[in-house]
């Protein structure tokens, strides 16, 4: 059924993207051929760049969720097999670090596009990537289970802890918190975000040495202990898509969930009665009385390819200006996603997304050593999270972790 | 066989095993040698569309002058294999000398990434292999009791764990097992625990670990033990039978002798089989409890950090822990071998 939709949906954007018909893309020879992950918006990006196609112009796209493991060897050999890599900000990193994306500039200065200002994304004053879509994780809540429950929904993670307590007691429900807490990625990403609210700095000033092992860390951990105990005991093995099974079959009142994955779940498909229509989309949480949103924005952009021919990088560039152009908005288009294009009109699902980026949340850092300390992260906060250790020793071990990872990529002496 | 001919019917064969096996393992072995450069840092202003902030950047022109001048990289010797990602020697001083008993050195070395992989690798591989081949030779003796009609039914049904992919069986019972799921909710009633998971311990999740490797390779030494079973010698077991012998005497003493050869064989095969083990891992999610040596290679590889020289290191050690693993076997292998020549 998931698969239909998102064909469907596929399908409608490139009956769109085709009528603009390939010559409006203004190519006339070279090869297109696009690396990125796989998710409906990007379908139909993909789909807009493919509408270019025809005499003397070829246009691929391979869409895949590996697309962070073929990137960097798919944009490395000269000529390189892609010649455009959909991007986002942890994303564009390795491409940056090894030298393989090429500055947009000149092409802008010739061919123009069809996009605002602030869809440039730019490294050292020059343009690297050009955004199209916004997303963040944000709180989301089940609007009748709060007032049941007779709490305000919360807007700091302790009122997210009295408001799970009051649920509980009431036995509303079983676990009434849920996070992506997996070991691995999401689990450390959930670390940066709640780090990020305490004001906590990842890195000393000026260098690559880590600095997680002070007070805010710890409160950091702390917090995410405390929320663990309202979920599900499972959590370190609950990712995303398990949190969004539980959400939909109504077990969940309240989780922390990426914008672009909660948008779907107000459309009802596969939700038990009553989910959809009282799920909140709502806004991020802070914690420890700062202001800082305790989370990170990011967006998703495209990238051309430094080693492919100069008449190949332009025929890249006009068709992926072809697939951003605001020709294609309409209303399943806009569901899809939080755009950045012109005429796009925020929907419910976008909610959320919007009050993360007027919070001034922080974006997610493009430094080229974070992926590191996220890995480390990632593979260590589990101990302290099942009760095998202290804070100190997990932070402690986490930079252990990253300085011997750091030194092997040359990042620390 | 003449040496000549044998060479030549060698030869494709020994091109192959360089070509596919001993040039990769060279390639390795000399990747865990060496670490990247060292990076030259620029700050510069980036903005994207949430605003501007200055950054660190790597300098791409002078890593690209570095890159060209050394290809493989800095050469650090033995480095990688000492560093707390691998044999972490410095970090098992400290704790030999800090430890206060076996078990606190006993902890310190399960904190450390390699030898928590090793240990639970270890005990998968050494609980799993003969489990296996118990059960297998189990349903192969029951199967080859069964009425002629019955067998072909049952033999599908007994083959079909083997048949799923490892990665799609550890998923669905990952599901199954899940606090909702089918298994995970009976468990919790039959032990009366309405908090039972078999997800949140280290120890349960290692024994569901265990019993999907048992459950996924047990048909594999059921048909080798069938096949075998099918060329018992007739008239022993008869003799046996009229000597007075029970059912349990004549596998004991008729059966398991005859099988013993592919016990062997089906040890080796589990054996290696068994120390790669990976998909389970990924399949329930279970990094957080459980991780194995090919996790570690998996884990430095995949996605945007890219540890490549400690992906070596760890294939390097994987090689190495293969080689001692099999080293009874081989011997074994070896001198049934000269017996029979």
């Amino acid at each position: 059924m998931k698969k239909t939709l998102i064909g469907a949906l596929a399908i409608g954007a490139l009956m769109t993207a085709s009528n603009l018909s390939h010559a409006a893309c203004k190519i006339e020879k070279g090869k297109v051929n696009i690396i990125g992950n796989e998710f409906p918006a990007i379908q139909t990006i993909g789909a807009g760049a493919k509408a270019c196609a025809g005499d003397g112009v070829e246009v691929k796209a391979n869409l895949t969720k590996e697309h962070k493991t073929i990137q960097v060897p798919g944009l490395t050999g000269n000529p390189a097999e892609y010649s455009v890599a959909i991007v986002a900000n942890s994303s564009i990193v390795p491409l940056m670090n090894d030298d393989l994306i090429r500055p947009l500039d000149d092409l802008i200065a010739k061919h123009g596009g069809n996009f605002k200002d602030n869809q440039k994304i730019s490294i050292g004053g020059k343009t690297m990537a050009i955004g199209f879509m916004a997303n963040a994780q944000h709180f989301v809540y089940r609007k009748d289970m709060l007032e049941k429950a007779g709490v305000e929904p919360p807007k700091t993670y302790e009122d997210v802890l009295a408001a799970a307590k009051a649920i509980k007691e009431k036995g509303l429900a079983k676990y009434p918190f849920g996070g992506a807490y997996a070991a691995g990625w999401g689990l450390a990403q959930e670390f940066n975000n709640m780090y990020i609210g305490h004001g906590g700095k990842f890195f000393k000033e000026g260098s690559a040495m880590p600095s997680i092992n002070g007070p805010e860390g710890v409160a950091t951990l702390n917090m995410m202990k405390s929320l663990a105990e309202y979920m599900n005991p499972d959590f370190l093995t609950m990712n995303n898509n398990e949190i969004n099974a539980e959400w939909k079959a109504g077990n969940l009142p309240m989780m922390q969930m990426w914008g672009s994955r909660a948008g779907p779940l107000l459309a009802g498909e596969g939700t038990a009665p009553g989910v959809p229509e009282n799920t909140v989309l709502a806004w991020p949480l802070t914690v420890a009385g700062k202001d800082i949103p305790a989370t990170t924005l990011w967006w998703d952009g495209w990238t051309i390819a430094k080693n492919v021919s100069d008449e190949d990088a332009e025929a890249s560039y006009l068709a992926m200006i072809n697939a951003i152009d605001p020709k294609i908005m309409n209303d399943k288009v806009a569901e899809q996603a939080v755009w950045l294009i012109d005429g796009y009109k925020p929907t419910p699902a976008s909610a959320g997304v919007f009050a993360t980026i007027e919070a001034k949340a922080q974006p997610y850092p493009m430094l080229p050593y974070q992926a590191l300390l996220h890995t480390a992260l990632g593979a260590e906060l589990p101990d302290f999270l099942a009760g095998k250790e202290t804070a100190e020793k997990t932070l402690a071990d986490a930079e252990a972790a990253y300085i011997t990872a750091a030194k092997e990529k040359g990042f620390i002496k | 066989m003449k040496h000549r001919t044998f060479f030549w019917f060698f030869l494709p064969t020994a091109l192959a095993m360089l070509l596919f096996i001993f040039l990769p393992i060279i390639s390795v072995v000399t990747q865990s040698l060496f670490v990247s450069h060292e990076q030259v840092f620029v700050e510069v202003e980036n903005c994207d569309i949430f605003g501007c902030k200055n950054e660190m950047m790597i300098d791409a022109a002078a890593t690209e002058k570095l890159r060209a001048e050394q290809p493989l990289g800095r050469f650090v010797g033995l480095a990688n294999y000492f560093n707390r990602s691998h044999l972490a020697t410095s970090e098992i001083a400290t704790l030999w000398q800090t430890a206060e008993s076996w078990g606190t050195f006993y902890d310190g070395l399960f904190n450390l990434p390699l030898y928590r992989a090793i240990i639970f690798t270890l005990v998968f591989t050494f609980v799993t292999t003969p489990s296996v081949i118990i059960v297998g030779f189990m349903i192969a003796v029951a199967v080859n009791a069964l009425n002629q009609h019955l067998k072909g039914l049952v033999i599908f049904f007994s083959l079909l764990p083997f048949v799923v992919t490892p990665l799609v069986g550890s998923l669905i019972l990952f599901w199954m097992i899940d606090a909702r799921g089918i298994i995970g909710n009976s468990l919790q009633y039959l032990m009366g625990d309405p908090n039972l998971s078999l997800k949140a311990s280290t120890g349960l999740t290692w024994i569901t670990l265990i019993v999907y490797g048992v459950w996924h390779a047990a048909p594999f030494a059921f048909v080798i033990f069938y096949a075998g079973l099918q060329t018992l010698p007739q008239d022993t077991l008869e003799s046996a039978m009229i000597d007075g012998a029970s059912r349990w005497q004549r596998i004991r003493f008729v059966v398991i002798p005859h099988l013993m050869p592919l016990v062997t064989f089906v040890a080796l095969i589990q054996l290696m089989d068994n120390f790669r083990v990976f998909e389970p891992i990924v399949g329930f999610n279970a990094s957080a409890h459980a991780t194995s040596l090919s996790f570690l290679i998996y884990n430095d590889m995949d996605g945007e950090a890219r540890l490549l020289n400690s992906a070596a290191t760890t294939s390097v050690l994987t090689i190495i822990g293969v080689a001692i693993l099999l080293s009874p076997v081989l011997v074994r292998t070896w001198r049934d071998w000269n017996r029979k020549v």
